[in-house]
């Protein structure tokens, strides 16, 4: 067993930037990751980090941006805190070495960004997330702060407590990929989750392979509610055979989308008459989806973004990545040839919800970055302000988990007298556990209050049976097929167009899937880098994530942010200013609703359109 | 869907690497294949593959399985689409035809380093390689020079710890002072560390140099890169980069360098680093500092 006062699962923007506030706190503190730090999905973003630094901008500007742009279902006291210390975070990143695009008199550079009223994202080239994923690594090798590399956490060492707000987190059971060996690590004052997003959740993604949500369904299954799933941002230009993001750059040039019979569909089919091909990310993507659906799709998959006309000499000077882009991923030059697009899952502004200072309701259980919802993005997330939560809350949840002060939040966490039940909505299937799918996550059988030691040895006890369990089998199905299965069911009927009887139907699926999952097997009989076992349980926890996505997008009747239901396509403020929430409760999803908080330090931020 | 089936298994011996030492096995090199992989003069035609198959030969060893333990190489043919990957297609075949087939892979997009293999005698990274411009049958193997743990998987333990040797971490305690006063730099400094710092870790460089495979301590072209990259980085000072320099100019630093270039032509994100290590030994002569 190992044991630290602070283990930090995940080594992404969001983990390191924890480990290493815990780290100067005092904590003697570890990362815990299945990919080593510099492999982590932060590597690819591109755009930059929003941050108010300049003169003429200030906090309360981003923070009015965020507001809007979340259409008003992001917590105030959340978002201030994150504009309110992005500055001095992404400063931070400077004064360690972070290579910022620099202005003529050697400061950092920010550009405009879509939905920003300032010119405020703040960036280092077109590898914004690749250089803070570096830098952050630098400070975490500097300090020589504990990294176990290569090792997949699959579970939380939590008390079983009826009410979840009464449980403690002691710890994690991980195992070692290159041996196999499953061992526990204590933790003495928190553990904290950044595990990225769940993108894999969907057939078709920007998001990394190992982005499997497994920090969600941990949290998830030890009672943690997960807040807000349905809201999924689609971006409208990824290429069709990788996911591989073809950047906003392209149409802001003047790149044309068109179908296959050559119309250029945003116009001539009245998707937007006013902004064409540079409408929201959601009316573009919705745009595509339709056009695919009524048969004018190219292969019945994609539409054309074509950028010839721009001329040689223009692409090359401003658009020259893209053409690298679409010859390595998809052996297409965007000189001589239109560039296959399509959407793509692309972020996930819900997750495991915390408050100001990164808490679950779980006493010990911390959550940061993309895995977590605090909520600072609420129906739809800017660009270029995924990486500020990332430091911001990351360091937060790290100074607090070592014992820093950082006062009382004003979010609230878990099931209490603030929410409200969900009643109304009638499930076409019983979601949630199928029964015998790896232990329903808290230890099962009761009296899971002894002491911390002993509870993390028990729940290392069940995940070594569960592994043995796994590789003994040697027939039944494998995940490969159960995963497609879920993916075409997210992609199909969780996507930007939803409907009732849709998700629905995905609800039916997701039940198959776990269902068929009770016969699943590990065919690799090797203990060494079984990659086929660390796949087979994430499996598992991408079908607990699906499943959460869809009855969130079921319950949702309204159209906010990224969530659009057919039933109802209005922003619904009479009934819908609130969040979804859904907790696991004896194997069984329990949903209930909060009200978001609109209220800021001194001033409340009133609906309006999101129109831009 | 193809109803294609894998290949039976059966070792090709004539390309069975030597005995594997105790610990894991060394990856194959085969000079010959190399050379005429490093050209790929005919490359499949795109549109004559569409709606075919290709035919990939992937290395497998596994130290624990009894038939893998003798390293081997299995076929597997794989529908292809246009703008097919390697990564595309080793994914395909373990996904349809054996799922024990291992190797590291995360981004698909050329960032995340995990994902370089020897492909056809080349180190490339398998998602950044297309199909299509390969010569075919392609043959994948792991990185040469490291120990393989398993199929395409190899040990980088060694390349993390030549990474950590530089101090890899910008050194300057006198910071400004000041709400939210940034360190100054100019964009010609900034432009002048720009390719040095697009490296993305994935050890194609340290696998392709002859001299890394020869000499287990010599830091290899990443390491010195990242050296450079803080060297040349001017928000440091001048005590430090001599700092620096004294650490790459060790007795297995820069001078064992005898600029063949391989690391320069394989590194997946352009970096020049023959010219940076190249720059990095005219410093260290500059600032008289002791050759070896
Ligand atoms: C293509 C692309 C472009 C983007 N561009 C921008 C942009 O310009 N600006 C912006 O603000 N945002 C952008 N985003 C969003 C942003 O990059 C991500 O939300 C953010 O980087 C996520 O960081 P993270 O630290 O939460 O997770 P990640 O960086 O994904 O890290 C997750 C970590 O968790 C570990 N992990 C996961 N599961 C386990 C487990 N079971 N056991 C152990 N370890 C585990 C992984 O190994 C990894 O280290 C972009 C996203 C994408 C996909
Ligand atoms: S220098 Fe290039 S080849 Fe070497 S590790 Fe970095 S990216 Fe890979
Ligand atoms: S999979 Fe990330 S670099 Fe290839």
């Amino acid at each position: 067993m190992y044991e630290h006062d602070v283990i930090v699962v995940g080594a992404g923007g969001a983990g390191l930037r924890a480990a290493v506030a815990a780290d100067e706190a005092g904590a003697d503190v570890a990362l815990v990751s299945k990919l080593h730090p510099v492999r982590s999905h932060t590597g690819a973003a591109e755009g930059g980090i929003n941050a108010a630094l300049r003169e003429g901008d200030d906090w309360e500007l981003h923070a009015y941006d965020t507001m809007k742009g979340s259409d008003y279902l992001a917590d105030a006291p959340a978002v201030e805190t994150l504009t309110q210390d992005s500055p001095e975070d992404t400063i931070t990143l400077e004064h360690w070495g972070m290579p910022f695009s620099r202005e003529e008199d050697g400061r950092v550079s920010q550009r405009p960004f879509g939905g920003l009223s300032f010119p405020r994202t703040t960036y280092a080239g077109a590898e914004t997330g690749h250089h803070l994923l570096h830098v952050m690594y630098e400070q975490v090798v500097k300090r020589g702060i504990q990294v176990y590399d290569e090792w997949y956490v699959m579970d939380l060492a939590t008390t079983d407590e009826d009410d979840p707000n009464e449980r403690e987190c002691h710890g994690v059971v991980a195992y070692d990929v290159q041996s196999g060996n499953v061992e526990g690590f204590k933790a003495n004052d928190g553990v904290i989750l950044a595990t990225g997003g769940p993108g894999q959740a969907f057939d078709h993604t920007t998001n990394a392979v190992s982005c499997t949500g497994d920090g969600h369904a941990m949290a998830y299954r030890a009672g943690a509610p997960l807040e807000d799933m349905e809201f999924i941002q689609f971006h409208p230009t990824s290429l069709p055979s990788t996911g591989v993001l073809i950047s906003e750059g392209v149409r802001g040039e003047g790149g044309i989308l068109y179908n296959n019979d050559g119309e250029r569909f945003m116009f001539e089919h009245g998707y937007a008459n006013n902004d064409g091909e540079l409408a929201s990310r959601d009316v573009v993507a919705r745009a595509e989806l339709t056009e695919v659906q009524e048969g004018r799709g190219v292969n019945d998959e994609y539409v054309h973004l074509d950028m010839r006309h721009l001329g040689e000499e223009r692409i090359l000077d401003r658009l020259e990545n893209i053409l690298h882009l679409a010859e390595d991923f998809e052996g297409v030059d965007g000189l001589i040839e239109p560039m296959p697009v399509k959407p793509g899952q692309h972020y996930a502004m819900g997750g495991i919800e915390v408050d100001e200072n990164g808490q679950t309701c779980i006493d010990g259980l911390y959550a940061a970055g993309e895995c977590a919802c605090v909520s600072v993005h609420g129906g739809n997330r800017l660009g270029g302000n995924a990486l500020p939560e990332l430091i911001v809350f990351g360091k937060r949840a790290g100074r607090h988990a070592a014992g820093d002060d950082l006062g009382e939040p004003q979010i609230r966490t878990g099931y209490g007298d603030d929410v409200e039940d969900e009643t109304d909505t009638e499930l076409p299937v019983q979601p949630g556990s199928a029964g015998l799918d790896g232990s329903g996550g808290v230890a099962a059988d009761g009296g899971m209050t002894a002491d911390a030691e002993g509870i993390l040895e028990r729940q290392v006890e069940s995940a070594r049976e569960h592994v043995d369990y796994l590789m003994e089998k040697d027939t039944g199905v494998q995940h490969a097929e159960i995963r497609q299965k879920l993916q075409n069911a997210m992609t199909d009927y969780v996507n930007v167009f939803r409907t009732e009887e849709g998700v629905k139907k995905a609800l039916k699926l997701i039940r198959e899937c776990r269902e068929e999952y009770q016969d699943v097997y590990v065919d690799d009989p090797s203990r060494t880098f079984n990659t086929d076992l660390q796949q087979t349980i994430e499996t598992r926890n991408l079908i607990d994530v699906a499943e959460t996505i869809a009855l969130g997008a079921l319950v949702r009747n309204e159209f906010r942010g990224a969530h659009w239901r057919q039933e109802n396509q209005i922003r619904d403020d009479e009934n819908w200013l609130k969040h979804t929430l859904i907790s696991w409760e004896e194997g069984e999803p329990k949903i209930f609703y909060r009200p978001v908080i609109l209220e800021g330090e001194d001033k409340t931020y009133e609906p309006k359109d999101r129109s831009y | 869907m193809s109803t294609q089936q894998q290949e039976p298994e059966q070792p090709e011996s004539q390309e069975t690497p030597k005995d594997p030492e105790m610990k894991g096995a060394e990856s194959p090199v085969d000079e010959k294949e190399k050379e005429t992989g490093e050209i790929d003069q005919t490359t499949a035609d795109e549109t004559e593959l569409e709606g075919e198959t290709v035919l990939i030969k992937v290395f497998r060893y596994d130290p624990e399985v009894a038939d893998k333990q003798e390293p081997r190489f299995d076929e597997f043919h794989v529908p292809f689409e246009k703008g097919m990957t390697v990564l595309d297609a080793v994914m395909y075949a373990r996904d349809h035809y054996d799922s024990s087939l291992t190797f590291r892979h995360s981004c698909r997009q050329a960032v995340c380093g995990s994902d370089a293999f020897f492909v056809n005698g080349k180190q490339r990274l398998g998602c950044k390689t297309q199909m299509a411009d390969l010569e075919h049958p392609v043959r994948i193997e792991p990185l040469p020079h490291q120990e393989v743990v398993k199929d395409l998987v190899v040990d980088m333990d060694h390349f993390y710890d030549q990474m950590h040797t530089v101090e890899p971490y910008l050194q300057q305690d006198d910071l400004p002072t000041g709400d939210l006063e940034e360190q100054r730099q100019s964009r010609e400094n900034r432009e002048k560390i720009k390719m040095s710092t697009r490296c993305i870790w994935c050890g194609a460089c340290m696998s392709s140099c002859n001299i890394a495979a020869g000499d287990n301590e010599y830091l290899g072209p990443a390491a010195i890169n990242k050296a450079y990259r803080f060297a040349m980085d001017d928000r440091e000072d001048e005590e430090v980069k001599e700092h620096r320099l004294r650490i790459i100019e060790q007795e297995h630093g820069v001078w064992r360098c005898q600029t063949q270039f391989s690391c320069t032509e394989v590194c997946p994100k352009d970096i020049p680093l023959t010219e940076h290590i190249q720059e990095l030994k005219r410093e260290a002569v500059k600032k008289n500092l002791k050759f070896w």
